[in-house]
């Protein structure tokens, strides 16, 4: 098991994070890292393609939750892209759909980046 | 196998895992595998995981835990019984942890919260000694209490 972060510049100021595989206690670490490595470099507008993410629990949505955290702290915002029916429901019964925005495509996400 | 002997011997997987993370993806799938014996459908299989993930996770980012995770999982005819058992004194107060900040004590809440949302039923036993007792059960859908 692992996860795969794929880290690429858009249009606008914005980064995507495109992860893949299963986001859980032991891999949340390294997605909290590439995370942290681009607010810490200034960026923060960050769309995190969730499409290819099969899995996530608490420690995953908390990655999430602190990433967003720390760029609204400098005007920034995070949005998601996520089609899986599973963790659309994981937001859905967390009240993370309060949260974030979120988007079953790329275009989309980006687009409504703050 | 033979029929007769599959019928007498009742789906019961047991696990003992390392508290550690790496090992937490494991006991997710012995759990999904189990509950696979039953007629729960996939997103019910899929909170079932979620669940014992969730309880792991709990166990390990606590202070008070043991070395090991004991997984007990059974397939019964209405409904899937997780048993998780470790040394650690915690329940499922994982947030008031002293060891955790604040961000970290409102995700540990948060994988409670899933638990009980996801599970038909939980209940807990902190014994001093002994450690804790986690028992979860997913029933299958339609079927009474």
């Amino acid at each position: 098991m692992d996860i795969k972060v794929n880290v690429r510049e858009a249009p606008g100021d914005c980064y995507v994070v495109e992860l893949s595989g299963e986001i859980d206690v032991y891999t949340s670490p390294k997605v909290k890292d590439a995370i942290g490595t681009l607010i810490d470099r200034g960026v923060y507008h960050l769309v995190i393609n969730l499409e290819k993410v099969r899995y996530i629990d608490s420690t995953g949505l908390g990655v999430l939750i602190g990433g967003l955290k720390r760029v609204r702290e400098h005007g920034g915002s995070v949005n998601l892209v996520c089609t899986n029916p599973q963790i659309k429901k994981i937001f859905d019964i967390t009240g993370l759909v309060k949260i974030f925005g979120i988007f079953d495509s790329e275009d989309a996400a980006m687009k409504a980046l703050v | 196998m033979n029929e007769a002997v599959e019928r007498a011997t009742p789906d019961l997987v047991e696990l003992r895992i390392p508290a550690r993370p790496e090992w937490v993806a494991l006991a997710r799938l012995a759990a999904a595998t189990v509950a696979n014996r039953l007629r729960l459908s996939i997103e019910e299989i899929e909170d079932v995981k979620l669940a014992v993930a969730e309880a792991c996770t709990a166990v390990i980012q606590n202070d008070g835990r043991g070395e090991f995770i004991q997984l007990t999982c059974e397939a019964l005819g209405d409904s899937l019984r997780v048993r998780l058992h470790d040394s650690g004194h915690h329940g499922l107060h994982a947030t008031e942890s002293p060891s955790m900040n604040f961000e970290e004590a409102r995700i540990a809440g948060l994988g409670i919260f899933l638990i009980r949302t996801l599970m038909d039923e939980v209940s807990y036993d902190v014994h001093p000694q002994l450690g804790t007792d986690l028992l979860m059960v997913k029933r299958v859908a339609g079927r009474p209490k």
